[in-house]
Order: structure tokens, then C-alpha cells, then sequence
């Protein structure tokens, strides 16, 4: 499968994360929204590290071509995991406060 | 070099030792005592210019050089002083002449306070100190210097009485019309600098400095030198400043507008006239020559009419300045400093007498209220009355001699020119004579009470008087003309080693033709005194119409300046005050200030707080980023 459908898959899971980013009120589901951002990038990681494997097939370092890129999808997984789990943890204190977890009350930056 | 006359520094130093001690002590010195500090520096100056002059009599002329005033790069220009005879010449009249102007003044002053009485006295001596650097000066730097000091002096002594508004009017008009003449000096003095390398009078004059300059040079330098004169020596246009000076106090007009400051004018022409005799610089004479005709002819129109005894003589001045620049446009450069010569003597003699008699009028200077002085001011009238014949050019008084020098240049370059000279110079006899016989003879016709003060004037005033009136009577046996007696041009041949062609003047014509025209001149003068006498025997006094009224208003020439000149300038330092300044500029600082305020109200907004709004922002910047990376930085 030519390499642009994996590349335009993962732009459009980019962006749609970003949108939900700016534009949902909920907390969690920002989170959930951050996250699709995260396995956007793995992805179009995962597509290219497979395309430079097909451009050294013929060549003697075709063992472990592209490996690179696999290698640091495991750095974002890791990453999002450990972040997922500080953020839910001050979404929890946030409830505790405030008893909602709708972003609108996060306005205390200006005073 | 160590030439004796280097201490000729002593000159102008004198006076200015004067200025300061009058000065600044004005407050403690008593008037005896600035009296006689004032004059006697002059005093000082004269004896030494006396010596200077008996050493350059014997041909021992110097250039003292004291130090390097101005090095830069190329550019040198030396404190330097240039004694040779004409010099030395000015020297003699600034210093004799203004010697016996300080000691009128004691007199004249005496009812000013000591403060004040100081201050005058300090201001006179700094007038001379700055007329002995600008005729003592070895370049035109120096020259420059006396020139700007003496019209400061001039505006500082105009306005002397300062109290009165009108007064300070005259002042600033007169330090305003000079101004303009000094920019042309001063242009004239960068455009030697740029195609010569040097403001010495020796190195311009000399053949390599005249080589330098093409003919287009010389008719630029010399026409811009002129009319740096014609504001200070009061010629067309920038003469209206002369009767209005008269504000200052009466030896003022003695001194500074009567026999050295407006002079100075014609001694630079003098001083320079090597330039003006060269064949490029054959326009620039015969624009002199026009302007100086041209001027003695309108001045002596209005004194014609004039009723302040003071605005006469004024007018007077600026008329014969007139001539004086006419002999310097045909090239009559002795004639012309002869002239400043005879003139000084019998100018300010006329200028001290009016002042006399206005003390002795309690300060009236209107000739219709006069009359019949004579028989009060015995010695006054005698002296005014030498004056007036000195000045209507009657042989063998003074003016005599060189009035016809210079009539005889005028024939020389041209005969009409020559008739419209003759008769400037016979209405200065009309216009003195009226002057002399509606002041002095007849009836009085003042008010009783000024008839009662009428007395003659203090020793300190009619000695000056007594001293001037000999001088205008033997002042012109320097210079008598060839057909009379050979040899008998003794200033020519002192001045021939700086004017150049000094002597081939007066050989052009023959005997015959000369006698001629001195005889004419001298009946026609002669008739136009008795034709003053039957029309002035019994004045009555009535309304200017016509003619007359022009020439009472000046020709209305102040009114044109006005009209034309300064209320435009008015207009346009309104218009650049009120709209350029406050809407313009300030608009310009202002804006600045308000564009400042107004974006930071608007960046204001970005901080609105809210989370989301600062995620929106990082997005869109990141999008930028990307834009640039990929689309601008290939």
C-alpha cells in the first residue's frame, strides 16, 4: 500500500484530536483526544519505519532498517501512559474542588 | 619675526580692557571715574595708532601673526593682523574720531545713572575694540569677527534706552538687516575657502591665490562681498535700518552711523580691491556703481523733506555712503576712503552739534520747532555751519576735495553718470542748508519754556565740536588733486603700495576739463545754498502733499518691506507654529504615544485566562511554524 494512505490517516487522526482538543468541554474526553494525537504519531511512525524497511530490502543492513522508528513508538507509549496517569490525577483533584470536570472553570490564570 | 609694531596688539586691546572694567564694575565705578577710564583707553589706542601710523609712514608695514586661531586639515587660519597703510589710515579716524566721541558722551550722558552710564561707556568700548579687529584683521576670519561685533555693539547701543519698545524695534531691525548681509559675507568667505585653501589677504591677493579663482569665482566673491556691504554700509535694499537707528543717543549716531561702523563696508571693497579690479569683476563694479548712485540719490530725495534733525543727517549718511561706493564701482578705490576720511570728520561733527542742540531743546529734534539758535549756541552754530559747507563740497573745506575726486571718477567712466551725481550732490547741499537755516536762523518757533532753556553746551561737548570743525576745514589738504598742485595727493601716494592703480586716475583728462567740472560743481552748489536761503528765510510751517508727502513717508519703502517681506514671514511662523508645530509634530509624538496605548489594550485581550484559549493559540502557532518551515525556508 503506497505509504501516502498511512500518512493521510494518521493527519487526520492528528487533526481531529486537535480539534477535539480546543473545542470539547469535558476534561476526559480532552484526554481521550490527547491521546488519538499520541497514536497518530505512532502510527505515521510505524508507516515510515516500514517504508525505509522496503527501501533497504535489497541492501545488507536490510535486517534492521527502521528500526528506529519502532523503537520510538515505545518512548510515546511510554510517555502517554505516565502523563495519563498524572492527568487523571489532577482531573481528580479538580473534581474533588469543583465538582465538575467542565475546562469553562479553568479561568483563574488572568487575576 | 620680531617687528616693533607687534605690540600694535595693544590697540584693540585698550579698548577692550576698557569694556571690561566698565563692564563689570558698572555697578561700583562712579561716572568720573567710567568717564574717564571709557575715554582714555581710546585715548591710549590713539597715541599708539598715532606711533603705528608714523612707522608705516616710514614703510615699515607688517603682517603680526599671534597664534593659530582655526587648524583644521588643510585649513589654517592665523589670530593674524595686517598693518600697512590703509589700516593704519582707519586706525587713525576709528581711534581719533572716537576719542572725542567718548568725551562728548561724558557730557551728553550725564543725567544717566552710574549703572547705566556704565554700561554705555562699556558697550562704546567694545564697539571700538571690534572695529579695530575688523580694519586691523589679516584675513577675513578676523575681519568677520569685528564685522558681527560691531553689529552686536550697533544693537546693543541702539537699544541703549531699552525701556521704550519702539527703541528695541530699531535695534533688532538694524541687527536683522545686517544679518542678511552677513550671510553673504560668510558665503563669500567659504567660497574662498573652498577654491583657494586660505582666507589670508595675502595669500587671495596674491597673483597663485587669483589664479585659483575662474572669472565665475570672481563675480560670485565680489558681488557676494558686496552685499555683505550694502547691509552694513547701508545701501539699497538694506538701508532702512540707518534712520531708524537713530533711537540710540545722539554720539552713538556719531560714532557708529556716521563715521566708523557703516564705513566698514567700503573699507573690505577697499581692502579687496585687487579682486575688484580684475577684468571679471567688471559686472560687480558697475552693480556697485548703480546701487551707490541709485542710493545717493533716493537718500538725498528724502532728506528733502525730513523734519527730525537727526533723520536728515541720517539720510545724509546713507547718501553719501552712496557716493563713496559710486567711486569704489569706477574703480576710484582713494577717492572712496578719502571720502570715509573727510566724512568721519564732518559727519560726526554735524551729528554732535544736532546733539547739542537737542540738549540745548531739552530733547526736542523736530527742526519746525526750531529757529533762530544762533544767537544762544553761538559756538554750536559756527561748527554746524563749517559742517554744512564741508559736507555741500565748497573748495576749500574738506569735502571739497573729495567729493570732486570722486565726481571726477564718475566723468571718467561715464558723463551721465556724471550729471545725475552732481545733482545727488547738490540737493546734499539743499537739504543741508535747509536743515541749517531752519535750525539756527530766523525766528524761534518753539514753546516759551524751551526758549528759556536754549544754552550753550559744556566744554566737553563744544571742544569736540571745535576740534571736528578744524579737521573738516584742513582734512582735505591730504588729498589735493594733481591740477591744482603737483604732488599735492599725499593719501594717494600713501595708499598706492595696497590700492592698486592709485594714481592713474586723475591723468585721464586733461586740466582744462577739470577745472571745468570743479568750477561747475562748485557755482552750481553755490546757487543751490542761496536758493535754500530765499526759500527757508521765512518758514512756515505746512502739510506735505504730492511729492513732498512721498518723500516725507520715505518713499513708503518701509511700508513695501513690510507689505512684501515681513508680514509673510509673520504669517508663515504663524502657520508653522500653530499647525506644523502643534498638529504636526506634536501630532507625530502624540501618535506614538497613543499607538502604544491602543495596542497594548488590544494584546490586553489575549490574556483572557482561560486554559482553552491559551491551547487554541499554542495550536496556531505551531501551524505558523510549520508554514514557515515548509513553505518560506526551502
Amino acid at each position: 500500500m503506497p505509504i501516502n494512505y498511512y500518512i493521510l490517516l494518521s493527519v487526520a487522526l492528528f487533526c481531529i484530536g486537535i480539534v477535539g482538543v480546543l473545542t470539547r468541554r469535558n476534561a476526559i474526553i480532552i484526554f481521550m483526544c490527547i491521546e488519538l494525537m499520541l497514536n497518530a504519531v505512532n502510527l505515521l511512525l510505524v508507516a515510515f519505519s516500514k517504508m525505509h524497511h522496503l527501501k533497504a530490502a535489497a541492501t545488507n543492513a536490510a535486517a534492521t532498517a527502521g528500526s528506529d522508528g519502532q523503537l520510538f513508538v515505545f518512548f510515546i507509549m511510554v510517555v502517554a501512559a505516565a502523563e495519563v496517569s498524572v492527568g487523571l490525577a489532577i482531573i481528580v483533584m479538580m473534581y474533588r474542588n469543583i465538582h465538575s470536570v467542565d475546562i469553562n472553570f479553568l479561568n483563574r490564570l488572568k487575576h | 619675526m620680531n617687528n616693533v609694531l607687534n605690540i600694535a596688539y595693544w590697540i584693540p586691546l585698550l579698548p577692550f580692557i576698557g569694556f571690561l572694567i566698565n563692564g563689570l564694575g558698572r555697578k561700583h565705578l562712579s561716572k568720573t571715574a567710567t568717564g574717564i577710564i571709557g575715554s582714555g583707553v581710546i585715548l591710549g589706542a590713539f597715541v599708539l595708532s598715532i606711533w603705528v601710523f608714523l612707522q608705516v609712514k616710514g614703510g615699515n608695514t607688517h603682517d603680526a601673526h599671534y597664534f593659530d586661531f582655526i587648524s583644521v586639515g588643510k585649513l589654517n587660519i592665523p589670530f593674524s593682523f595686517k598693518i600697512d597703510q590703509l589700516s593704519s589710515l582707519f586706525l587713525l579716524i576709528i581711534t581719533g574720531v572716537g576719542f572725542l566721541i567718548h568725551v562728548y558722551s561724558t557730557a551728553y550722558m550725564h543725567e544717566e545713572k552710574p549703572e547705566h552710564f556704565g554700561r554705555y561707556f562699556a558697550y562704546l568700548n567694545l564697539f571700538v575694540f571690534s572695529m579695530l579687529l575688523l580694519v586691523m584683521g589679516g584675513n577675513f576670519v578676523i575681519m568677520f569677527i569685528g564685522w558681527e561685533g560691531v553689529g552686536l555693539c550697533s544693537y546693543l547701543l541702539i537699544g541703549f534706552w531699552f525701556k521704550n519698545q519702539e527703541y528695541n524695534k530699531a535695534a533688532n531691525k538694524a541687527f536683522i538687516m545686517n544679518r542678511i548681509g552677513d550671510l553673504a559675507f560668510l558665503i563669500a568667505i567659504f567660497w574662498i575657502i573652498a577654491k583657494v585653501g586660505s582666507v589670508n589677504y595675502t595669500d587671495v591677493f596674491s597673483a597663485a591665490g587669483l589664479a585659483k579663482l575662474k572669472a565665475a569665482d570672481v563675480v560670485i566673491v565680489t558681488i557676494l562681498l558686496f552685499v555683505g556691504a550694502t547691509g552694513k554700509s547701508a545701501q539699497i535694499p538694506l538701508y532702512t535700518w540707518l534712520p531708524d537707528a537713530m533711537a540710540g543717543p545722539t554720539p552713538v549716531s556719531a560714532l557708529i552711523h556716521a563715521a566708523t561702523m557703516v564705513t566698514a563696508g567700503i573699507y573690505m571693497i577697499a581692502r579687496c580691491n585687487v579682486l575688484y579690479s580684475l577684468d571679471a569683476a567688471e559686472i560687480t563694479r558697475n552693480i556697485i556703481a548703480y546701487i551707490g548712485l541709485a542710493t545717493a540719490l533716493l537718500a538725498a530725495s528724502i532728506a528733502l523733506k525730513q523734519n527730525d534733525i537727526k533723520k536728515v543727517l541720517a539720510y545724509s549718511t546713507v547718501s553719501q555712503l552712496g557716493f563713496m561706493f559710486l567711486a569704489l564701482g569706477c574703480g576710484a578705490y582713494t577717492a572712496a576712503v578719502f571720502h570715509v576720511m573727510t566724512h568721519a570728520f564732518f559727519k560726526a561733527l554735524l551729528f554732535l552739534g544736532s546733539g547739542s542742540v537737542i540738549h540745548a531743546m531739552g530733547g526736542d529734534q523736530d527742526i519746525r520747532n526750531m529757529g533762530g539758535l544762533s544767537k544762544k549756541l553761538k559756538i554750536t552754530y559756527i561748527t554746524f555751519l563749517i559742517g554744512c559747507i564741508a559736507i555741500a563740497g565748497i573748495f576749500p573745506f574738506s569735502g571739497f576735495f573729495s567729493k570732486d575726486a570722486i565726481l571726477l571718477s564718475v566723468y571718467l567712466k561715464s558723463p551721465v553718470l556724471y550729471g545725475i551725481a552732481l545733482f545727488a550732490a547738490l540737493l546734499t547741499a539743499f537739504y543741508m542748508f535747509r536743515l541749517f537755516f531752519l535750525t539756527f536762523t530766523g525766528k524761534f518757533r518753539g514753546t516759551h519754556d524751551q526758549e528759556h532753556h536754549l544754552h550753550e553746551s559744556p566744554a566737553a561737548m563744544t571742544i569736540p565740536l571745535m576740534i571736528l570743525a578744524v579737521l573738516s576745514v584742513i582734512g582735505g589738504f591730504v588729498g589735493i588733486p594733481a591740477v591744482i598742485a603737483e604732488g599735492g595727493d599725499k593719501l594717494g601716494a600713501f595708499l598706492s603700495p595696497v590700492i592698486a592703480a592709485a594714481h592713474g586716475e586723475a591723468h585721464a583728462v586733461s586740466h582744462s576739463t577739470e577745472y571745468m567740472l570743479m568750477g561747475l560743481s562748485t557755482v552750481l552748489v553755490l546757487i543751490m545754498i542761496v536758493f535754500a536761503w530765499f526759500r527757508f528765510k521765512n518758514y512756515q510751517r505746512t502739510e506735505a502733499t504730492g511729492l513732498g508727502k512721498v518723500l516725507e513717508n520715505k518713499w513708503y519703502v518701509d511700508e513695501l518691506y513690510d507689505k512684501v517681506i515681513v508680514q509673510p514671514l509673520h504669517r508663515f511662523g504663524g502657520f508653522l507654529k500653530n499647525i506644523v508645530e502643534n498638529k504636526v509634530v506634536d501630532g507625530m509624538v502624540n501618535a506614538v504615544g497613543k499607538g502604544v496605548n491602543y495596542g497594548s489594550r488590544q494584546l490586553r485581550l489575549l490574556q483572557s485566562g482561560q486554559v482553552g484559549n491559551y491551547v487554541l493559540l499554542m495550536v496556531l502557532g505551531m501551524i505558523v511554524l510549520l508554514a514557515i518551515q515548509f513553505f518560506i525556508r526551502k
